[in-house]
């Protein structure tokens, strides 16, 4: 009897604003999941008769689909891992700096100025990589060409407008550079006082002390930034479209005419004028480039997953 | 308070859609008022295709619905594949093309066309392909298209060659590597930059004209990637729209024994002296563009754009919207029009008149 009673009073009133909050925060959340199914579903349907596409649907000697999206792949990771090599670094440096070196008021303006590099749409920076990048970074390439040519990766002939992938990894790396740099602030913000001060305690310089407390303790949180940043590399469009000189090959070689190009930036190229099957093939790449992503991801996850140990107060 | 100001907006709102709404969606100009009964046109046309004419389209339809306000024009420059696909299949009322009707699309069925019926293809827009480049210390430069299609295909690569140094005697040409630019994008001007190279010089070239450009090389996208391009670089050379040249150098081609800048009359010219391909309905105007030419008045690096329409149209109203809109075109004024905010070459009287007669028949 008693039970009874105290169950019935215990069980809070249900309020209208209760209910409201709770069934928007559940529809909110499934409805990511339902936009994320139907895109994969409108994908996977559109992309099957490209599978099948016979062999004059594509141009040039290519002869199927897998031919076809083979070079764009690689384009896509090879332009988005050298934008990585360059913002990577580079973003650790800013984040640093603004945690552990800056004055607290140069911190704060430098913080809020990286936040408005977020801002700028990708054209813009578009237009930035063809009208001051690359004439500028061409007498570069030039010299590099002529000192270091004889590594296959800056072999020559150089390109005569400077639109090559290298410029393009450079502009990836500038439009990555606010995301991952925000996010490695804040972890470096992070790290235990006690931490710190017990390197310093110890006789520790301040490099010491950073590559001992602060580095270890947020090496998730920088893998986990450069993630977000390769995701953003990965689909960048605009700018790839408009800066690079492009061609369907695999190439190594980063200062020539003849670039691979990118998933996306080919999508955004031959979509405007694709018809019949032509569409099914582009909406065939934009699948892989779905299904790359998405493994990146994972990978991601799996790295951060295996090296929980590290992070936390521990 | 609060409410006298929700009020206030909400009138501003309320005003604004009422006034904004009462636009046609896309008239030109609201202040025409004069003749317009008299053409008593009504309707909505639909059209698609090649996006070279784009901007020439714009213009015409602004015209036409400045003249007759109560017909809305849709031209959607989705390209010519699309285009002349969207019209087979009955989805729009004419395409815009830069390439005209093949055998098989003429053997097939119009849907939008009265049953046995076929499609005519009419010349509409004639727009000359600049050769524009970026070397220091030349102004001028002159090509003839062996050389110009080595130098695309990659097998003369410096400024001082010497195919380019005896077609350029006076000139300072700097010891550089060319740098060729050309679409990245499938393009109708690449497919008529190509078909020139095929036809005029078939031995350098040693591919067949194509939308797709067949060789490697710096490529840009659109005509203004390919202009933004040549003009940033060092020692660069490309094909675009002459329209879109802007203040850089362009060449002169060789034609008979002269070498011939781009003109529009020149252009016109060449297009004027061009046959109808060979084995088509005789109101087919398809032409089998004079690339050989050796008239030093015509330059022969042209893209000729066709506005593809039915001898007689399954619905009769769609049918004299088609007739008065591509008449307005092809017309003298239309063509004033379309020179002055596209560039492009006017049609020459005769062809104007040829197109006009073509149209005559049409139901």
């Amino acid at each position: 009897m008693t039970t009874t009673v105290a169950a019935t009073t215990i069980k809070a009133r249900q309020r209208p604003g209760d209910r409201v909050f709770s069934t928007a925060s559940v529809v909110s959340g499934s409805l990511i999941l339902a936009v994320l199914a139907a895109v994969a579903v409108f994908l996977l349907v559109e992309s099957l008769p490209a599978f099948v596409a016979p062999d004059e649907a594509f141009s040039g000697e290519t002869r199927n689909f897998w031919e076809y999206v083979g070079p764009l792949v690689f384009g896509t990771v090879w332009a988005a891992v050298l934008a990585l090599l360059m913002a990577v670094p580079i973003a650790i440096g800013i984040a640093l700096f603004i945690s552990h070196f800056a004055p607290r008021k140069l911190a704060q303006g430098l913080g809020y100025l990286i936040d408005l590099l977020a801002a700028v749409p990708s054209v813009v920076f578009g237009l930035w990589g063809i009208t001051v990048l690359a004439p500028m970074v061409r007498p570069f390439y030039v010299t590099l060409v002529e000192w270091f040519g004889w590594i296959p990766l800056f072999e020559g002939p150089v390109s005569g407008t400077g639109r090559t992938i290298l410029t393009v990894a450079v502009v990836l790396a500038v439009m990555i550079l606010p995301i991952i740099t925000a996010i490695c602030r804040e972890i470096f913000l992070q790290t235990p006082l006690l931490h710190e001060e017990a390197a310093l305690a110890l006789g520790a310089t301040r490099w010491e002390m950073i590559s001992m407390a602060v580095l270890p303790f947020g090496r998730p949180g920088i893998i986990s930034a450069s993630m977000l940043g390769l995701g953003r590399a990965l689909g960048e469009t605009m700018a790839v479209a408009m800066v690079l000189s492009p061609s369907a090959e695999v190439i190594f070689q980063l200062l020539t005419s003849e670039n691979p190009t990118t998933i996306a930036a080919n999508i955004a190229l031959n979509f405007p004028e694709a018809h019949g099957v032509g569409v099914n093939i582009l909406l065939a790449t934009g699948l892989i480039l779905f299904v790359v992503t998405l493994v990146v991801n994972m990978i991601a996850r799996a790295i951060i997953n295996s090296r929980k140990a590290f992070s936390g107060a521990n | 308070m609060n409410f006298k100001r929700f009020g206030r907006t909400a009138a501003i709102a309320f005003v604004a859609v009422i006034a904004l709404s009462s636009c046609a969606a896309n008239e030109g100009d609201t202040a025409s008022t004069g003749d317009n009964a008299a053409s008593g046109l009504t309707g909505t046309l639909n059209a698609g295709g090649a996006s070279s004419q784009g901007a020439a389209q714009e213009a015409w339809v602004a015209g036409f619905q400045t003249a007759n306000p109560d017909v809305t024009i849709n031209y959607d420059p989705s390209g010519s594949g699309a285009g002349r696909e969207a019209f087979i299949a009955g989805g729009s009322a004419f395409a815009g093309s830069d390439s005209y009707l093949d055998e098989d699309e003429l053997a097939g069925v119009f849907a939008a066309c009265a049953p046995d019926t076929k499609a005519v293809d009419l010349p509409v827009y004639i727009s000359p392909i600049a050769v524009i480049f970026n070397v220091e210390g030349v102004d001028e430069l002159n090509l003839d298209a062996d050389t110009l299609a080595k130098i695309f295909a990659g097998t003369i690569t410096q400024w001082d060659d010497a195919a380019i140094v005896a077609l350029n005697p006076d000139a300072t040409l700097p010891s550089a590597l060319i740098t060729a630019v050309h679409r990245s994008d499938d393009s109708g001007t690449t497919e008529n930059f190509t078909d020139y190279l095929a036809k005029a010089a078939p031995e350098a070239w040693g591919e067949e004209a194509s939308d797709t450009f067949p060789f490697g090389g710096e490529a840009a996208p659109q005509t203004s990637g390919v202009v933004s391009a040549v003009t940033n670089g060092v020692n660069t050379i490309g094909y675009a729209d002459a329209s879109a040249a802007g203040s850089l150098n362009t060449a002169a081609l060789k034609v008979g024994d002269e070498f011939v800048a781009y003109t529009p009359e020149a252009a016109a010219e060449v297009v004027a002296g061009s046959p109808l391909v060979e084995g088509r309905e005789a109101d087919d105007l398809a032409l089998d563009l004079n690339r050989l030419t050796t008239n030093p008045e015509e330059y022969p690096l042209v893209l000729v754009s066709y506005a593809i329409v039915c001898n007689e149209y399954a619905d009769a109203e769609q049918g004299a919207l088609v007739k008065a809109y591509v008449e307005y075109m092809a017309s003298e004024a239309g063509q004033a029009v379309a020179a002055e905010s596209a560039g492009i070459a006017p049609l020459s009287a005769e062809l104007s008149e040829n197109v006009a007669s073509v149209l005559a028949t049409v139901k």
